[in-house]
């Protein structure tokens, strides 16, 4: 690997037309888009937190479909921008060949990653909001601090599409995949307190859960909606923005390299 | 910039991928509003060397500048200056016609309006003017094709590349790109384009370089390259004896010949000889020609299979 496969990277405003073009090819969707973002976790939602929640009184304080709409909301805009960034961004990188034709242009791979990373986050931002508007719609909370769960969407997004764009830039092809969603998205659901407060968990995994992503931004959703400023609020997104970073130079260095090949 | 500065220029370049030379010591020099050729089997390095002058990786060794920018350092502001047909199609097949033009001048930092009035004159000169909606999945290989030349146009480039911009075309579908190549040829473009094709580059290329193994093996015009490289005359015989006629005759008369399966060509400076001894032979068929580039290059890079 070259030295120069470690600079620093170095992004511009030129990663704007890239965005803007992936926002074209999402309005030509839009419709199946909006409502995978909305079915997928209000079914989830409803399901469990009228079949569950009947048997549940309160969860950490809330009802339990409301304990559920705070992970849903982290885990939606997880699910997307880790979605988008593997799948999608696979197709533009290599079967599409949409980055080769970019790169032909004053745009740099900085640029094309860093799009990546932004485009991905976008759609969990709509993710979110289209979680939040079920939250406001079934009453589950009235806080105006829930409009907080819009940026929290957003570096949910940012965060979790900077870490898989480390699995695309490695994935020999789609299947490849299945292992970062079976061995790592699916444990941290089910780590990081979307179903159940982590406190439920032996303390060895609690202790796996506090390292994890997920289990940040939930700490900051729940208290939300319950109406309370999130303690340890600077901490939490310390930690989502240092896993954004990390992700963002890691892939990107790995990204040189295999487009330098 | 100063015109009698080459708008491209390589020094010495160099790059190993795992230990081997793909790009050897590699000099060129590309002057202002000439096609030029670069010629070669595959694995001879021509894809990594346009890669190379596109600042799109760092050369191991060596010096290489593009319109009056050093490569890869200034890269990005020489690329906002160069047009690249790549040898893959890369459309966005999401997208129509217009779309692939609009979203591709705009990663140029161009504005919409200013695309949109360069739109009806790149349609036309990709012959795609009813076509402008249509999506790119419903275009032909030669449509395609024309639209990412169209592509490549978008920002006005003063140097364009082109990676075998024909290959997989029709006869028809070839012959239409090579009239827009000359028309951009005609306007003062400077164009460099990698081929297969003897006769595209022929047709094409006012100065040729043959490249194998990562090296430039020889440089001039397709008229120089067949003077300096091979006898003016061709006798090419054909037939399960030729062979072995060949073998018993062939060094008389012929400067050279090489024997190639069930074929025989002969590489003369005066055919009558050697056509008068063939007449002794009427089970053997044959064909007189003058010297062509496929000769030139089979010459050169050998007749072995490259894969």
């Amino acid at each position: 690997m070259s030295k120069n496969h470690f600079a620093l990277p170095r992004p511009s405003l030129r990663f704007v037309p890239i965005w803007r073009r992936n926002f074209l090819v999402w309005q030509k969707m839009a419709g199946s888009s909006i409502l995978g973002h909305l079915a997928d976790p209000v079914i989830y939602m409803l399901g469990l937190g009228y079949g569950l929640g009947g048997m549940l009184p309160e969860v950490g304080g809330m009802s339990y479909i409301a304990f559920l709409a705070a992970g849903t909301v982290c885990y939606s805009a997880m699910n997307s921008a880790s979605f988008e960034a593997l799948y999608s961004g696979f197709a533009r990188m290599h079967e599409q060949r949409t980055w080769e034709a970019i790169l032909n242009t004053p745009i740099t791979l900085d640029d094309i990653v860093f799009s990546e990373i932004v485009w991905a986050a976008s759609k969990s931002l709509l993710a979110g909001m289209a979680v939040l508007a079920v939250i406001w719609v079934l009453g589950l909370s009235h806080s105006p601090l829930t409009l907080w769960l819009i940026p929290l969407a957003l570096l949910v997004g940012l965060c979790f599409a900077s870490l898989g764009l480390i699995v695309t830039a490695i994935a020999p092809g789609y299947d490849f995949f299945m292992y970062y969603f079976t061995l790592v998205i699916t444990p941290m659901v089910l780590l990081c307190g979307v179903f159940f407060p982590v406190a439920q968990l032996p303390p060895l995994l609690q202790n796996i859960s506090a390292i994890l992503p997920l289990t940040h931004a939930i700490d900051i959703a729940r208290p939300l909606l319950n109406n309370v400023i999130p303690a340890q609020f600077l901490w939490h997104v310390a930690v989502l923005l240092a896993y954004t970073l990390l992700g963002f130079y890691v892939s990107l260095v790995l990204f040189r390299k295999r487009l330098s090949q | 910039m100063n015109e009698t500065n080459p708008v491209l220029s390589a020094r010495k370049l160099r790059k190993c991928y795992g230990g081997q030379p793909v790009v050897d010591g590699l000099n060129l020099s590309i002057r202002r509003g000439e096609c030029f050729g670069l010629l070669g089997p595959n694995g001879a390095g021509k894809t990594t060397t346009l890669r190379l002058l596109l600042g799109l990786i760092a050369p191991d060794a060596g010096e290489l500048r593009l319109l009056d920018y050093h490569v890869p350092e200034e890269a990005r502001p020489a690329r906002l200056r160069v047009g690249v047909v790549p040898q893959m199609d890369n459309l966005d097949p999401d997208f129509t016609v217009a779309e692939n033009l609009l979203v591709y001048g705009r990663y140029f930092g161009m504005s919409d309006a200013a695309i949109e009035a360069r739109l009806p004159e790149l349609l036309e000169f990709a012959s795609l003017t009813g076509k402008r909606d249509a999506r790119v999945p419903t275009l032909s290989g030669g449509m395609k094709r024309r639209l990412t030349l169209a592509r490549a146009l978008v920002n006005d480039p003063e140097v364009i590349f082109l990676d075998e911009p024909t290959t997989g075309l029709d006869p028809q579908a070839r012959h239409l790109i090579w009239q827009r190549l000359r028309e951009l040829t005609a306007r003062g473009k400077t164009l460099l384009l990698t081929t297969h094709f003897m006769d595209e580059a022929e047709r094409l290329c006012h100065r040729l370089a043959v490249m194998d193994n990562g090296r430039l093996i020889s440089e001039g015009s397709p008229r120089e390259l067949i003077e300096q490289n091979i006898e003016p005359q061709v006798v090419e015989v054909f037939g399960e004896h030729a062979a072995a006629w060949a073998q018993d005759h062939a060094a008389r008369h012929a400067q050279r010949f090489e024997i190639s399966g069930e074929s025989v060509f002969c590489y003369v400076l005066d055919a009558q000889p050697l056509l008068a001894e063939l007449q002794q032979h009427p089970q053997l068929r044959y064909l007189h020609r003058p010297a062509n580039l496929e000769d030139v290059f089979l010459k050169l890079t050998g007749r072995e299979m490259r894969e």
